[in-house]
């Protein structure tokens, strides 16, 4: 589905990704680990194209940038503006309706239903501004249902998220899983990873591993991720690649 | 009591003109301080209503009160400033907020120049304050063709312009047309600030934008009854103040934002969505159920 060869990514020439080479398979259901300042979002940004590779490219087979569906880390969702939930997962079918076609009543039984599935059963005709902050994160994951996207990527969707939540969604991601859907989420939570993704890409700005996620966590690569990855990406070296202009 | 509200109308054509234009203009411009206020906004609209002055002014210099010369003036005056200020936020990496008070304060203080060079204090008052009473034909017509423009505009950047206020990530993710819709939008509100300054002056014209939604926003949770509310008021504020000001010979946009001033104030202490009041009750009643 994605293959990074020889991926170099960054801002102002201090790269966060270095000559990264893997690939992300179709049915993958990979759990992206890493340090802080790994390059974890900005490798979920370059596969969006809102970062530029440095040097090395992204591979796209079998699918194009718009069966990508995105949830960034922390979402600027201005969630006192007075929209209602079904309204807020109803844009989900943006790609269908664009700006004139009519809702009908067969979408608001698809948003009852992804309501249905994320937990939300009734909270229809509710105001943004009434959701807890775990409501709120089953609401985002009801709006990605309704886009029906080939490849998932979930930039830390479990922060600051309630255990019930979390538990709840990952139950849900499985079961996209199962039907189909390619699923990459960046995850802190090492045992969250253990019990739920079989696969795993460790990064900490170069691949440390990727595989089996039981093999790819073990004590010696997560030593290894720990001490590469210390620090802020800005501090690192100036890679020795020429600058794209 | 109903020949007191009926009867100015019937007898006077000016109040029946005034009433017609301040229909038009309560449709169209109320709508958009909805999304204006939904922005946080409300007080970048106030200062472009000022930049409009001196294209205005000009417009007055080169062809005395003229309807089209004015808003032709107040039209590129008013885009300019919000492009400039725009513009200046971004290459100088200050704040766009600032740079809005600096253009708009110097072109509100150019246009006052302008016109007192050339005009008497009754230009200047009508220019400030408006005319609501000495509408005109091509005025009447500017009117209808702006709120026409807007509403049908409005509609098409809707959607868009929604998703670009609650979630703008997620709309670049799926769309272009963010930016669409915020220039789209932006020009919506120089467009009615423009039209509203004939009948309300400059500087009342964005009240009578931004305080319906402001007030809106005290009795109803949803977006499109927020709209229509927002109209409803806009209007009913036009009337009231257009009856007043008839009847106590006090100027007439004053007037109508004084009215929907304190309509507003009222809304604070007895609005059923946030009140104080409202509030103050709903927490004695949770406490005596609980």
């Amino acid at each position: 589905m994605l293959d990074f060869h020889n991926l170099t990514l960054g801002y102002n020439r201090h790269p966060a990704v270095h000559h990264l080479t893997a690939s992300i398979n179709s049915g993958d259901f990979v759990a992206l680990v890493g340090p802080n300042g790994a390059g974890k979002s900005t490798l979920m940004k370059s596969i969006l194209g809102h970062v530029s590779p440095m040097e090395g490219e992204i591979q796209f087979r079998g699918i194009t940038r718009e069966d990508v569906s995105y949830l960034p880390q922390a979402s600027a969702v201005d969630r006192q503006f007075p929209l209602t939930v079904e309204q807020f997962v109803a844009s989900g079918l943006w790609q269908e309706k664009r700006t004139h076609k009519a809702y009908r009543k067969v979408d608001f039984d698809t948003v009852k239903d992804a309501l249905v599935k994320v937990g939300l059963a009734g909270f229809e005709k509710r105001t943004l501004d009434a959701l807890s902050g775990g409501q709120f994160q089953r609401l985002l994951f009801a709006r990605k249902l309704m886009q029906q996207a080939k490849l998932l990527l979930l930039d830390e969707p479990f922060t600051g998220v309630d255990e019930q939540t979390i538990d709840d969604l990952m139950v849900l991601l499985t079961k996209l899983h199962g039907q189909g859907a390619t699923i990459v989420a960046v995850i802190h939570n090492l045992n969250l990873v253990r019990r739920y993704f079989p696969k795993t890409l460790l990064l900490s700005r170069e691949l440390i591993a990727i595989g089996e996620t039981q093999t790819v966590l073990s004590p010696e690569n997560l030593l290894r991720a720990s001490t590469i990855g210390f620090g802020d990406h800005v501090h690192a070296e100036v890679c020795e690649v020429p600058e794209r202009v | 009591m109903f020949d007191t509200l009926i009867q100015p109308f019937v007898e006077f054509a000016f109040m029946r003109r005034a009433l017609v234009g301040m229909f038009l203009l309560s449709v169209s411009t109320a709508p958009v301080g909805v999304f204006l206020m939904l922005r946080r906004m409300s007080l970048t609209g106030d200062a472009m209503s000022h930049a409009i002055l001196p294209g205005a002014a000009i417009g007055f210099l080169f062809a005395g009160l003229s309807v089209t010369a004015m808003t032709i003036g107040g039209l590129i005056a008013g885009s300019l400033v919000v492009l400039l200020s725009g513009f200046t936020a971004r290459k100088t990496g200050t704040g766009e907020d600032s740079n809005l008070a600096a253009y708009y304060l110097t072109s509100l203080a150019a246009g006052v120049m302008i016109i007192s060079m050339s005009g008497s204090n009754v230009d200047l008052m009508h220019v400030l304050f408006g005319s609501a009473l000495g509408l005109d034909n091509t005025a009447l017509i500017l009117l209808y063709i702006i709120s026409a423009i807007t509403l049908v505009c409005l509609t098409l950047i809707y959607r868009p312009l929604v998703l670009e206020c609650v979630d703008p990530d997620y709309l670049k993710s799926i769309s272009r047309l963010g930016s669409v819709a915020h220039y789209g939008f932006l020009i919506l509100v120089v467009l009615n600030l423009v039209s509203g300054f004939h009948a309300m002056g400059t500087l009342m014209s964005v009240g009578l934008m931004v305080l319906p939604a402001a007030i809106s926003r005290f009795w109803v949770k949803q977006l499109e009854p927020m709209i229509v509310l927002s109209v409803l008021i806009a209007f009913s504020a036009c009337l009231t103040g257009l009856l007043l000001s008839f009847y106590f010979n006090i100027p007439t946009s004053p007037m109508i934002i004084t009215t929907l001033g304190a309509t507003y104030f009222l809304s604070i202490f007895v609005g059923l969505n946030n009140g104080i009041a409202t509030r103050f009750l709903m927490k004695k009643q949770k406490h005596l159920s609980a």
